[in-house]
């Protein structure tokens, strides 16, 4: 378990990574990636049980799916620094010949990834297959998901969320990532959803809330509940409130850095505001 | 020639649903999901043996694909099942992305393929997910050919790892290869030898191959049958060996002629021994309401059409 502080300078080294990466290649998520920087933080350095090392089978450990596959900048981040590939492999994100794809992928054999994604709306039901299997396997741990919030609008997330709620799944956790930002403005622009929570309620799920996602403490006493909520017979919901770009001022509260990477510039503003902790990749 | 006996109609499905069975005793890693159609992909048996290792997922085929991948990540050999429309070109981002591109163990189980399913018609039925599954880079696709070579092709795939589509139907008809015919996935079967012209067929059409076979020979036409149940990889050697005996080819499938094992055996007669050919296939059309005969008959899909087709493509030498 790491302390508070440990984990808030993790985030801000995750943060210069995640802005150094997309600007070197000039392409790929910083706004969304920005706003989960501490979730991820929070979910491999104390709040998932992990096994060290990587093999794909995941058994007689936490495991975690990230559905909106896109804010991969901070997924690498994360996992490199957890310690399943050199970090100095940040370098080769979107790279050709890279295992760091644009979008999270298996296919080159990145150690942490366990499935492809970035056409959106299918994580949660490949999570909830391996919760299944979990549960056949007699293996008591967690399955951990984040999604998007406009990623909702896909449908196959409800079918997802009806059959979890009616097979009882309960030894998973999905968190949905509530920054109200898609790619053409906010979702009740795009397209209102109401509300999320009644929502989930009402399929049978449930619902925590994380008023503060981008606060390491309010991340792990959330999950925390989250966690005990699991094994009571229902699928378990975080509803994570975040800022986009969190921790670079130009790019927070916006849907304008959605998929835009910073000028040379900009990088230097957005480092200086979030000062090297544990040593650049 | 060799002749071949039917034991006895019957549907390839039922094929599909007794490998299951047998599986389910011998493989406890192999689940089964299932979407709305326990009784149309007989799935009944293996349900009610092993309840806690079937998933009754409701009508939600893009979910059923997504937990499919999700159960091999801790060792599961899941089997989908339902309509091949409804495996195929209702769910082809979650298989090329969660299944095919994250190459995981899935086996993608497709009853009713083809215009056979018969009179609830062209919505239902469908003739392009040959096509679909076999431009999915790692997918190996198998359309088996009788109940025999169905059930066995279910116990082969669960001992291949990786993604497979396996395409059955809904009629019964003519049941003949033997019940002890090891299935090796990729191999050709050579049924008939012959010299003047080969005919490659694969589900449904081999059977309609085998009797056109009888009728040729009568004629003094010596045509050697192929059944290609490996649609990919595809047996280019067992093509090639018995084009260069024959000099011309037919093939025989109950699918567009785009897109299917046609073409797939049109590139490989292009690049190594170009060779007259003609197509047996449906014409870039959907199909419609009827039974299956009478489908099969309005869209050349028999053996009078295989036996047409012979005698032009001979005469193209």
């Amino acid at each position: 378990m790491s302390n508070t502080q440990q984990l808030n300078d993790l985030t801000t080294q995750v943060r210069r990574d995640i802005i150094r990466m997309v600007h070197k290649v000039n392409s790929g998520h910083p706004g969304g990636s920005l706003g989960c920087a501490e979730f991820f933080v929070a979910l491999f350095k104390s709040i998932m049980e992990r096994k060290e090392g990587f093999d794909m089978d995941g058994t007689n450990e936490d495991i975690f799916f990230l559905s909106n596959g896109h804010i991969s900048p901070v997924y690498y981040s994360v996992l490199a620094r957890s310690g399943y590939f050199p970090v100095n492999e940040l370098n080769t994100f979107r790279l050709i010949n890279s295992r760091l794809q644009g979008h999270p992928t298996t296919h080159e054999g990145l150690p942490g990834i366990r499935i492809a994604s970035g056409s959106l709306g299918q994580g949660m039901s490949v999570a909830l297959g391996a919760a299944q299997t979990k549960t056949l396997n007699k293996d008591p741990h967690l399955v951990y998901s984040l999604h998007g919030d406009g990623e909702l609008q896909e449908g196959q997330n409800w079918e997802a969320i009806m059959y979890a709620a009616g097979n009882k799944v309960d030894n998973i956790i999905c968190t949905i990532d509530l920054n109200g930002q898609q790619i053409d403005g906010s979702t009740d622009d795009v397209l209102p959803m109401g509300s999320i929570r009644a929502k989930f309620e009402a399929f049978g799920w449930t619902v925590i809330d994380i008023e503060n996602g981008n606060d390491i403490d309010a991340i792990l006493s959330g999950m925390a509940e989250a966690k005990s909520k699991t094994g009571q017979g229902k699928p378990v919901c975080v509803l994570l409130k975040t800022i986009m770009g969190n921790g670079v001022d130009f790019m927070m509260h916006t849907h304008a850095w959605h998929g835009k990477a910073p000028n040379d510039e900009q990088l230097a503003i957005g480092l200086a505001q979030n000062a090297e902790t544990l040593g650049d990749y | 020639m060799k002749t071949y006996t039917n034991t006895g109609n019957k549907d390839t499905r039922s094929g599909f649903g007794a490998g299951l069975t047998e599986l389910g005793k011998t493989n406890e890693n192999v689940v089964a999901l299932c979407a709305d159609l326990i009784g149309s992909l007989k799935m009944d048996d293996f349900k009610a043996n092993h309840p806690e290792r079937f998933f009754q997922v409701g009508i939600a085929e893009a979910n059923m694909i997504g937990l499919a991948a999700g159960m091999t990540i801790g060792g599961k050999i899941p089997f989908t099942g339902t309509f091949a429309n409804f495996s195929t070109g209702r769910v082809y981002d979650q298989i090329r992305q969660s299944v095919a591109y994250s190459d995981k163990n899935v086996k993608i189980c497709a009853s009713h393929a083809g215009i056979t399913l018969g009179e609830d018609g062209a919505t239902h039925q469908i003739l392009e997910d040959i096509g679909l599954m076999k431009m999915l880079p790692g997918m190996t696709v198998i359309n088996p050919c009788d109940y025999n070579q169905t059930k066995a092709a279910t116990l082969a795939i669960a001992e291949y790892d990786g993604p497979v589509y396996l395409r059955f139907g809904r009629p019964k008809v003519a049941n003949f290869i033997p019940e002890n015919q090891v299935f090796e996935i990729g191999k050709a079967l050579q049924l008939t030898e012959g010299t003047d012209v080969t005919i490659v067929a694969t589900g449904h059409l081999v059977w309609e191959a085998l009797e056109a076979s009888k009728a040729l020979h009568e004629k003094g036409i010596s045509a050697e049958v192929i059944n290609i149940h490996t649609i990919k990889p595809l047996d280019d050697k067992a093509i090639l060996d018995s084009v260069a005996k024959t000099g011309c080819i037919v093939t025989a499938e109950e699918h567009n002629y785009l897109g299917g094992l046609g073409e797939s055996i049109s590139r490989v007669l292009a690049k190594h021994h170009p060779t007259p050919q003609e197509f047996v296939a449906t014409n870039d059309t959907f199909g419609e309401s009827g039974t299956p005969a009478q489908l099969m008959e309005k869209y050349g899909l028999n053996s009078n059409a295989i036996i047409n087709a012979a005698e032009s493509v001979i005469k193209r030498k």
